[in-house]
């Protein structure tokens, strides 16, 4: 650290290190078409996704356009339940705001016959056995509390079937379609 | 599945941060807490307040910090007739350039008038400290013309 000198009259008095400088931003979220049709089924335990009209590509939550190519995406499709872990990641250090029991794990889950991820949680899982492949299925808040939120889902739990092959995991599944074989 | 009720929801995004400080913004942080200002001196001599690690021009590591005065003129300024909910001051104020004297920069705060018609470029003011003061920027309440009573 650079040496810096200051006027007397501070000497010996004890140095400010840090400083506190909360930000917090408050929005109205108003969804927009695609979200909208999405959250509206959410809440009916229906999760949707959007198929690219460019190379047939399924997108979950759907965003509204195919943003590689800027094509409109309106055609909705319903997706299954079921997944697999794309990639994963295990927080053991508390962050605040978030009242998570560590270590808790983040995944990117991969829908069966999605092609991009979403971020959820992973429990019902020691973190030592949370793998890439590993197949999921989502755990439900109780019907009576089911609303157009992304909270509807409280986590993803290992099915216990196998694995599917690391090489078509998560977004490596989107080369894997190149070579002509299907999302599993 | 078509409706036409149009979904809205508030959304907060809030970050509760602790930054360090650095050795320049934390003298500068002691100087507000101990009720002086410091500023950094260039190596052409003139003073940044507030002070910077480097020189914004030469990229020059600085190092002497100097104290500069209390008092100084506003050089710009716009009035804020309705703060912002988490705005530092919640009665109408001006948010100002003070070129402190001894500074050479001008540096941004509230000038604590009752109406914008009592600010102008050049007039004087000085600082109104908090009575308790914790080492940030808000140790300072304010700016407060010169000449008038009201401390």
């Amino acid at each position: 650290m650079t040496d810096v000198s200051v006027p007397s009259s501070l000497d010996g008095v004890e140095p400010v290190q840090s400083v506190r400088t909360p930000i917090r931003l408050e929005y109205t979220f108003t969804p927009g078409v695609a979200a909208q049709t999405y959250l509206r089924e959410f809440a009916n335990k229906k999760i949707l996704g959007v198929v690219s009209p460019v190379d047939g590509a399924v997108l979950v939550p759907p965003r509204g356009a195919d943003s590689r190519h800027g094509a409109l995406c309106d055609e909705f499709i319903e997706m299954p339940h079921t997944g697999h872990v794309g990639s994963f990641c295990v927080t053991n250090v508390p962050i605040p705001g978030r009242d998570l029991d560590l270590p808790y794990i983040s995944a990117c889950i991969f829908l069966d016959g999605a092609d991009i991820g979403f971020l959820n949680l992973v429990a019902e899982c020691p973190p030592e056995e949370c793998r890439i492949g590993m197949r999921v299925e989502a755990v439900w808040k109780p019907d009576e509390e089911i609303g157009m939120t992304a909270e509807n889902i409280l986590y993803w739990r290992p099915t216990g079937e196998p694995d599917i092959p690391f090489g078509a995991a998560g977004v490596r599944g989107w080369h894997v379609r190149e070579e002509g074989e299907a999302n599993a | 599945m078509e409706s036409t009720e149009r979904l809205s929801a508030p959304l907060v995004l809030e970050y509760p941060f602790t930054r360090t400080t650095g050795p320049v913004i934390g003298a500068f942080l002691t100087g507000l807490r101990e009720k002086i200002v410091l500023g950094i001196k260039r190596h052409d001599g003139t003073v940044l307040v507030p002070p910077t690690e480097y020189d914004p021009e030469t990229s020059e590591t600085l190092t002497e910090m100097v104290e500069v005065a209390q008092q100084g003129e506003v050089t710009t300024w716009t009035w804020v007739q309705e703060p912002r909910p988490q705005s530092p001051w919640d009665s109408p104020h001006a948010l100002a350039m003070i070129k402190l004297e001894g500074a050479d920069t001008p540096m941004l705060h509230a000038v604590l008038a009752d109406g914008p018609e009592e600010l102008e470029v050049g007039m004087k003011v000085r600082i109104k400290w908090r009575e308790v003061t914790e080492g940030h920027i808000k140790d300072i309440e304010g700016f407060i013309p010169i000449g008038e009573n009201n401390d």
